[in-house]
């Protein structure tokens, strides 16, 4: 695999090139490189420099090849390049390959060993580090030597493109949390790559970074754990789940926030359970729902299909739950630690017969964190479960962002009656019944075990039943409890998030999209009004869709709809929810297990409308 | 004559649930009557039960019994993972689940045995009949090998033993009965209600449909006629006074009496019959199970217990509070907390 090479831009004056280029870090996992990049990004981070870095890995533990992208753009583009003006080429399995990706007056930075196999190119700028002679000076213990290794090649970008070496320290030692042994062994290697780059290595390229106000105030986290930490200001009472990738961080992440739940004496208020497969840790946060307590799972592809079953009687039983989907490329295994969008169809109607759940749809780190705490309220709210589709991109990569919102609204357990509530429901109504509809909102009222009150008992099943919850297989109270859900769906097409809108541009051409493709999308009609084509843009937030989706799409002559999904799922579902001829939306579909890129967007929205 | 009422005035009318739709004289509808029954004696208070099953006939059950318990008719082989989640969110309350040889035996397998593993406290009932009675009259996995059966022949799988994988699992309360045996159904019922760990109770209870020819080993007759009770159990209150001081029950000898003290200090006494059998010795409960199961020897009773390690919720170290009745200060963080956290994430 290689990051796919397109369009070559002209070769660039040799004017200096500041903060607005890309890495591409090529090495081997398993290689320590993930610290080494980590202190690349958090360096430029706190160098103020708006950055972004993406791992595009392999499913591996040890040995195969790994990509590391950094991003620094002065102007707070997050997106993938789909060219990095500079290579890390440490990896002699794909060396040859990563530079031949490098565009005209690009750089590469490599080990003298590779250097010499992979010096054919004379348009760009080669710089051969002596990693083996350079680690040979440590006294770096044989246990830890390989990997540190990596740390040559920050040395030698901190000086070629002008990082501070103290601050490079700050970030180990954060890194290390703190511990200054493990900071100092790494730090000695970076330094000595930095000392021996400065006395041999002339530089003859462009690029460079110089410190500015760019992430004063900002944070940077995952996706996952900015999910995770939501979660815990959400309430999150029970956490089941089972490992598999990309998903395991955003437990992880939970983990390492629970300690805000504790009481004084250290005990907890989330319980969290690994277990046997995804299939229980779905029945598991359904009967945690069932009982009363906000529960979460979180998984990915492969899991979202064991927990079929559940979905379809959590929907049916009208049981509230969170399912994160930290989405990956399927189908089957598929690619394990490549990021996608397709699961999208599969979630929102996920269980057998005429189903249709919840999706919430977060683009960006501010929302993984808002939707973490909204999908306990909505999911109380609804009686239903509620799926949150990430993806792999969102949830492993460090994202730049703003602080988030403390929650600006109090806890919402929806309609749940305690056992006066109940005598009172019961004084009104006549008697009270799980799946009566007094409000006309399709949400009835529910009751949990352990109320105190000889009425409040129900039966819960996923099988026919009435309104009173008793089993019946009569075809009237089957088509009656059909509408009241669908009522409900209706009910919860507005009080989910409503879409993200900009209707400024006052173009016949609409961008519709959901999801992490906020940041490519952006860049990419920066790049379009710069040709004189305006767009208007609409990011879906969530499934069913509000009714501000149909008004935009009717509204623009022509309609682009921008998914990471090789079958264009969210423009089959606009298709799907839309009862009049819409022919106007297009379908722009990538699927390739690679966050989309601006100029992906761009040439093909171009080429399409032109 | 007013009706007999126990300890809280409830009569055991008030203890049953819907009237049951299983094919009458079916083992289940049995087991359904000692529920009712051994609740209403022991009067619990059915708002803090819950009651749980699968999918199958046995799991239609909970509809029929503690109709003031809120019940859960969840998935095929499921039950547990239910279970597990409902009593986290409340550790409160105690919970009494229905499950049957299809949906434990076969599809349900992990989740039993890891529900187990777990050791989530519990009563977990399996009616075994060895036969899928609402899809007419499959094996299941606990049929006898060189069974056979009308529609489908020959079973040619040697059974799994539902007891035995429970022992070997790490459940720290294995007991085995017979549908047609009530007392003993009724007194294991008792201990397994008060035991503070997953307790299983593999229960023979016949399909009258499908599987109650005399030759099957899971029919009515062949239970009457060759149950081999290990002991005759008996459930004494904590306040009983310990057995050596009271050695007057009946024609027993003092060594012929085991007395197992249970968590909340009740006894389980079980009273010897013609065997040796200590529930308290593992290796016992092995052989025990592992003999019957080669000679055919129906033994039912306690077949293994022992002091529960930490239930689930233990081991999640959780406050007192059950978690579903937690309120919004113990469900969001301060903002100060939420500041703190959004502080250590900048950049400067």
């Amino acid at each position: 695999m290689a990051i796919n090479l397109q369009s070559q831009p002209k070769v660039r004056t040799r004017e200096p090139v500041i903060n607005d280029f890309a890495f591409s870090v090529a090495t081997k996992n398993g290689s320590g490189s993930q610290t080494s990049n980590n202190v690349l990004v958090m360096s430029l981070f706190r160098m103020g420099i708006p950055v972004n870095g993406k791992n595009l890995f392999p499913s591996n533990i040890k040995g195969l090849p790994t990509w590391y992208t950094i991003r620094a753009s002065k102007d707070g583009y997050t997106a993938r390049k789909a060219i990095t003006e500079i290579v890390v080429a440490y990896n002699d399995g794909t060396a040859t390959e990563d530079v031949a990706n490098l565009p005209p007056g690009g750089v590469c930075i490599t080990t003298d060993k590779i250097a010499r196999v992979i010096k054919q190119r004379d348009d760009i700028s080669y710089y051969e580090i002596p990693v083996a002679a350079l680690m040979k000076q440590t006294d770096v213990p044989s246990a830890f030597r390989k990997l540190v290794e990596n740390m040559t090649y920050v040395g030698a970008v901190a000086k070629l493109f002008d990082i501070p070496l103290d601050l490079i320290y700050d970030v180990l030692l954060s890194n290390f949390k703190g511990k200054e042994k493990p900071a100092k062994m790494n730090h000695d290697v970076i330094k000595l790559a930095y000392d021996w780059t400065a006395e041999n290595i002339e530089k003859t390229d462009p690029y460079r970074f110089e410190s500015m106000d760019g992430t004063t105030g900002k944070i940077m986290m995952t996706g996952n754990d900015a999910g995770a930490l939501g979660a815990v200001f959400g309430g999150v009472n029970v956490v089941a789940w089972y490992p598999i990738t990309p998903s395991t961080s955003f437990v992880d992440g939970i983990i390492s926030f629970r300690h805000l739940r504790q009481n004084e004496n250290k005990e907890n208020t989330i319980a969290i359970v690994q277990a046997e497969d995804e299939l229980a840790a779905a029945g598991i946060v359904t009967g945690a729902g069932w009982a009363g307590s906000r529960a979460l799972t979180s998984t990915s592809g492969p899991g979202i299909s064991l927990m079929a079953e559940f979905a379809g009687l959590a929907y049916f039983a009208e049981i509230p739950a969170v399912f994160w989907n930290i989405t990956r490329m399927g189908p089957s295994t598929g690619l394990p630690t490549r990021t996608s969008q397709g699961d999208l169809l599969f979630t929102h109607f996920l269980g057998h017969g005429d189903s249709r759940q919840l999706c919430l749809l977060p683009g960006n780190l501010k929302e993984a964190f808002e939707f973490g705490w909204k999908s306990f309220d909505l999911a109380e709210a609804l009686q239903s479960p509620v799926f949150v589709i990430s993806d792999l991109d969102l949830g492993m990569n460090n994202w730049l962002s703003d602080p988030f919102d403390y929650p600006d609204q109090p806890i919402d357990r929806g309609k749940v009656l305690n056992a006066a509530q109940l005598q009172s429901f019961i004084d009104e109504h006549g008697k009270w019944g799980r799946y009566m509809d007094v409000d006309g909102d399709g949400i009835p009222y529910r009751t949990v075990p352990g109320t105190d009150h000889p009425f409040s008992a129900y039966f819960a099943r996923g099988t026919g039943h009435d309104v009173m919850a008793t089993y019946s297989e009569r075809s009237d109270d089957w088509v009656e409890n059909m509408q009241r859900l669908s009522l409900k769906m209706d009910t919860a097409r507005e009080m989910l998030p409503g879409p993200i809108l900009d209707n400024s541009s006052g173009s016949d051409i609409g961008i519709v999209t959901f999801g992490t493709n906020e940041d490519a999308v952006r860049e990419a009609r920066d790049w379009l009004a710069n040709d004189g084509i305006q767009t208007d843009y609409l990011r879906i937030r969530a499934l069913p869709i509000a009714s501000a989706v149909g008004d935009f799409i009717h509204s623009h002559k022509s309609i682009f709809v921008i998914e990471n999904n090789f079958d264009g799922q969210l423009n089959q579902l606009l298709h799907i929810e839309s009862p009049e001829d819409i022919s106007h939306v297009r379908s722009l579909a990538l699927g390739d297990g690679l966050p989309m890129t601006p100029s992906w967007i761009y040439e093909n929205l171009k080429e399409q409308e032109g | 004559m007013p009706p007999r009422v126990n300890q809280l005035g409830l009569s055991r009318n008030e203890y049953k649930g819907r009237p049951s739709t299983l094919c009458p004289g079916c083992g289940h509808d049995s087991i359904s009557n000692q529920i009712i029954s051994i609740a209403y004696e022991m009067g619990i208070e059915q708002h803090k039960f819950i009651k749980v099953s699968g999918i199958g006939c046995s799991s239609k059950t909970p509809a029929y019994f503690l109709g003031g318990s809120h019940g859960f008719n969840a998935l095929h082989g499921r039950m547990p993972s239910v279970v597990t989640g409902a009593l986290l969110a409340n550790k409160d309350l105690s919970c009494v689940a229905v499950s049957g040889d299809g949906d434990s035996g076969s599809i349900g397998m992990g989740q039993f045995k890891h529900v187990i593993r777990r050791n989530v406290p519990f009563v977990y009932i399996i009616e075994n009949n060895g036969v899928y009675g609402l899809t007419k009259g499959q094996f299941s996995a606990t049929a006898d090998e060189g069974q056979f059966l009308k529609y489908y022949g020959l079973n040619e799988m040697a059974p799994i033993d539902l007891a035995l994988e429970a022992v070997i699992s790490g459940a720290s309360f294995v007991a085995r009965s017979f549908s047609g045996d009530a007392k003993q159904v009724r007194a294991l019922l008792q201990a397994a209600i008060l035991h503070q760990g997953t307790a299983v109770l593999d229960i023979i209870s016949p399909c009258v449909t499908f599987n109650n020819a005399e030759t099957s080993t899971k029919s009515f007759p062949y239970g009457r006629d060759n149950e081999v009770p290990l002991h005759e159990i008996q459930i004494l209150a904590p306040d009983y006074v310990h057995a050596q001081e009271e050695i007057e029950v009946g024609d027993y000898e003092a060594g012929d009496i085991i007395d197992v003290e249970m968590h909340d200090g009740s006894f389980i006494r079980l009273k010897k019959l013609d065997n040796d059998h200590d529930p308290r010795n593992r290796r016992m409960a092995i052989d025990v199970l592992e003999q019957s199961l080669r000679e055919q020897i129906f033994s039912t009773g306690l077949i293994y217990y022992e002091e529960p390690r930490p239930t689930l919720a233990d081991t999640e170290d959780l406050v007192s509070t059950p978690l579903a009745r937690l309120d919004e200060g113990s469900l969001r963080p301060s903002k100060d907390a939420f500041d703190g956290v959004m502080r250590g994430l900048m950049a400067s």
